[in-house]
């Protein structure tokens, strides 16, 4: 019982963590062109020299 | 005179002072495309940054303004193979992403939720069975309860927003009862466990918002896929028009500006072959207008100065200078404003599948929760345990399935629509496109194709044709454009000459090539009879000649469509605004007796009204402004791409093409559509005609409760599913190639 009084909580805020980064990547707009980001992954011209 | 390109309305400019533009992008085939245009605008020197959106087909450009007009970089676009046209984005769409982002943020929030809420759920069901202390339990249900209050009422909101509006103006739709479902699940959760009690319902309360949630997002992304497409088309013919004006020097200058920026007072040149851009009076010139996009009348209005024009007709032969008016007025756009008022309260009165099963469940739902309550109450159970059969009754009843079953077909169905290039502009579209029984169709644009084709082009010689559809790419005539589409992508004539008012000439192998009058092709124009509506140039070339026909022609599928439509069961009518002399070969060719031309806005209206006099449901289908009322008046309405901006407004959906198919296709998809939507209505009732008497027997466990929604809610997605399979299998059912009877054209069936 007593490792369920913190584990259960330390569960949760994982969880809160991944809800966080879920917020994080639509807030970047990650999601509004899903298609050219799938490609853009392979063009490596995008990083500044 | 040089000509101007004059895109400043589009541009905006960010707090840096670095200008931005949107641009729709015509031309994107593949992934490679995506590089090709970043790199390449990249390059333009000025250019700060590009980046394209590959889902939607659009670029985003910021640049400095002191080194770069927007016009170059649209020339610059051009010069690596891609048409760009300058967008603005519509309010509507706009909201609608704002609306995506919403859902799509209480859809994470409820994902989150019930993932952690069944993880603790699982425990406690598990638990209840090997032995769990009352304590550890308790904690359990209070962890549960600390996430799902928080997030049902963060998640809840699109439901809870929609509920009350509903309640509020007295209507009753499938939120109420969601949302009631909702609060009484998570309020008699909370009460439950302060009691210490086996039972909680957090998971099935977060359940529900994901599964509603997920569809309703899934819904919208359709909905706004199609908006983008249909915004980008929007762009891409968005038209240009050349606006006069005067310099600093005191000279005429010519600028092309979109159409959007065209203000009242403004001077414009329209040439011949040209559109007029915007409703205007006539200041210089004379000419013949091409009005069959307004009204349908396919014979051309003669215009002098002082005529009101309207936005839309064709100048056939003069070039017209012209001012542009405030607001559209006249006879007709005045009389087509007032018919839509009317026309249009009709339709706001539709009441949608879901929401009348709503208006039939709820009631039934809280009555049946109620005798639960009164009847343990009678059989001798205290009042806390009647109150809390009676709650896990409206908990298990809670509409997910009924919510569902209408959502995930239309998504499918609009899926399906979008590839067969029917594009919805109302989400109740489908359901009152598979309702119709009767077809009305309007003629000019709509059974015909919107531009004048080579009506006799099976009776020339193919090498003819094509050296005369080569050069007719060097006019602007618009029967010289008739004939260039009447072979494929040919490049021009390299020193064509066009003489205005005669044609034009190139030389061809040594020897001159002339298309245009009798007399400029040493043609006799007596040859034959004309026939009405139909008007002829010749072609000569080393002593060849021949004389082309060039008038509306059908669409090559409409034959097929009609019968198609015919043996789908509905009637089919033609309502046409051009004259009936005009109409009656288009009907005899396609066998409709019923039939009339001639007919003003109002008497389009009437003819509809008189068939839903009869009992009939209407669909319309039609694409100038004279059908507009109509479109509006009727139960449901279609407007090909062609059609004037203020038919595509009042119509439920655009299709796109030179083919009629998308009509057919359109109506079978729907009634697929609404066939399985009834099916799935059906398939919750049935769920809870056997989930009902357990709840009221009292042995619904909140495990019963997941079960049985999770089941029936992925049950009516993967039936709704059943319609792609059905889909996939419908263009080549429907557009399979025309008989050759119906490839005929008009002129030809006429002649017989």
């Amino acid at each position: 019982m007593n490792v369920l009084a913190y584990m259960v909580p330390l569960a949760l805020l994982l969880g809160l963590a991944a809800l966080f980064g879920f917020m994080w990547t639509l807030k970047n707009g990650q999601y509004d062109d899903v298609e050219g980001s799938a490609h853009r992954i392979l063009s490596d011209d995008d990083v500044k020299k | 005179m040089a000509e101007q390109l004059d895109l400043s309305l589009y541009v905006k400019r960010a707090d840096d002072g670095a200008a931005r533009m949107d641009l729709a992008i015509e031309g994107i085939t593949c992934a490679a495309c995506l590089d090709d245009i970043e790199r390449g605008l990249a390059r333009v020197p000025g250019v700060a940054h590009a980046r394209l959106n590959l889902t939607t087909h659009r670029l985003a450009v910021t640049w400095d303004e002191t080194r770069l007009r927007p016009a170059d970089i649209v020339a610059a676009l051009k010069s690596i193979g891609y048409g760009a046209y300058p967008f603005e984005q519509r309010r509507v769409e706009a909201e609608e992403e704002a609306r995506a982002a919403w859902l799509l943020k209480c859809l994470g929030v409820a994902a989150f939720a019930s993932m952690n809420i069944m993880l603790l759920s699982v425990s406690v069901w598990s638990g209840n069975v090997s032995g769990i202390t009352q304590e550890t339990r308790d904690f359990f249900h209070w962890c549960s309860a600390l996430i799902a209050l928080p997030a049902a009422a963060y998640a809840g909101q699109p439901f809870f927003t929609s509920a009350m509006a509903a309640i509020r103006s007295g209507r009753l739709n499938m939120d109420v009862p969601i949302s009631l479902g909702v609060l009484l699940a998570l309020g008699m959760s909370v009460y439950e466990t302060l009691n210490h009690a086996e039972h909680a319902y957090f998971d099935s309360a977060v359940m529900l918002l994901l599964f509603l949630l997920a569809g309703r997002y899934l819904d919208q992304a359709m909905r706004r896929k199609t908006r983008a497409a249909a915004g980008n088309l929007a762009a891409l013919k968005g038209e240009a028009a050349t606006r006069l004006g005067v310099d600093e020097a005191g000279a005429e200058t010519l600028t092309i500006v979109p159409v959007a920026a065209l203000q009242a007072g403004d001077r414009v040149l329209v040439r011949p072959g040209e559109r007029v851009p915007a409703d205007a009076l006539v200041l210089a010139g004379k000419s013949h207008l091409d009005e069959s996009l307004i009204t349908g009348e396919t014979d051309r209005r003669a215009i002098e100065p002082g005529a009101q024009v309207y936005a839309g007709s064709v100048n056939f032969d003069g070039a017209l200078t012209l001012r542009v008016t405030a607001a559209a007025s006249g006879s007709l756009i005045d009389e087509v404003g007032r018919l839509l008022e009317t026309a249009g309260e009709a339709r706001t009165r539709y009441m949608r599948l879901a929401d009348r099963a709503a208006r039939l469940y709820a009631p039934v739902v809280h009555v049946t929760a109620l005798l639960t309550c009164v009847g343990w109450l009678i059989v001798g159970a205290t009042l806390h345990d009647a109150l809390i059969t009676a709650i896990a009754v409206l908990i298990i009843t809670c509409p997910c399935a009924l919510a569902l079953a209408v959502p995930a077909v239309q998504v499918v169905a609009s899926g399906a629509l979008f590839r067969a290039g029917v594009y919805l502009n109302s989400p109740e579209a489908i359901e009152k496109l598979a309702e119709v029984d009767v077809a009305v169709f309007d003629k000019t644009g709509t059974l015909t194709l919107p531009e004048p084709r080579v009506a006799n082009a099976a009776d020339i010689a193919p090498d003819l044709l094509a050296m005369a559809a080569r050069l007719a790419l060097s006019s602007h005539h618009p029967l010289a454009a008739a004939v260039a589409r009447a072979s494929g992508r040919a490049m021009p004539f390299a020193e064509a000459v066009e003489t205005a008012g005669q044609g034009v000439e190139a030389m061809v192998d040594g020897e001159a090539a002339r298309l245009g009058s009798a007399a400029f092709c040493g043609g006799d124009d007596d040859a034959g009879e004309t026939a009405a509506g139909a008007s002829s140039l010749w072609f000569a070339h080393a002593g060849r000649s021949a004389r082309l026909l060039v008038r509306q022609t059908l669409r090559v599928d409409a034959r097929a469509v009609i019968d198609d439509l015919r043996a789908q069961g509905l009637e089919i009518h033609i309502l046409s605004g051009d004259r009936a002399g005009a109409v009656e070969p288009v009907a005899r060719a396609l066998g409709v007796d019923a039939w009339r031309g001639g007919l003003k806005p109002q008497e389009k209206i009437a003819a509809i009204e008189a068939l839903k006099q009869k009992g009939k449901r209407v669909l319309m289908v039609g694409d100038g402004l004279n059908d507009a009322p109509a479109l509006a008046a009727a139960h449901c309405s279609l407007s090909p791409i062609t059609a004037v901006d203020m038919a595509q407004g009042q119509a439920d959906a655009i299709f796109l093409g030179e083919k009629l198919a998308p009509v057919a296709q359109a109506v079978d998809i729907a009634r697929r559509a609404r066939a399985l939507m009834r099916q799935n209505l059906w398939l919750a009732v049935v769920y809870n005609f056997i989930a009902v008497p357990l709840a009221i027997a009292g042995y619904v466990t909140p495990l019963v409760a997941a079960a049985a929604m999770s089941g029936s809610s992925v049950l009516v997605t993967l039936n709704a599913l059943r319609l792609r399979a059905h889909a996939i299998k419908t263009p080549s059912e429907t557009s399979a190639a025309p008989s050759d009877a119906a490839a005929l054209t008009l002129a030809e069936r006429t002649t017989r």
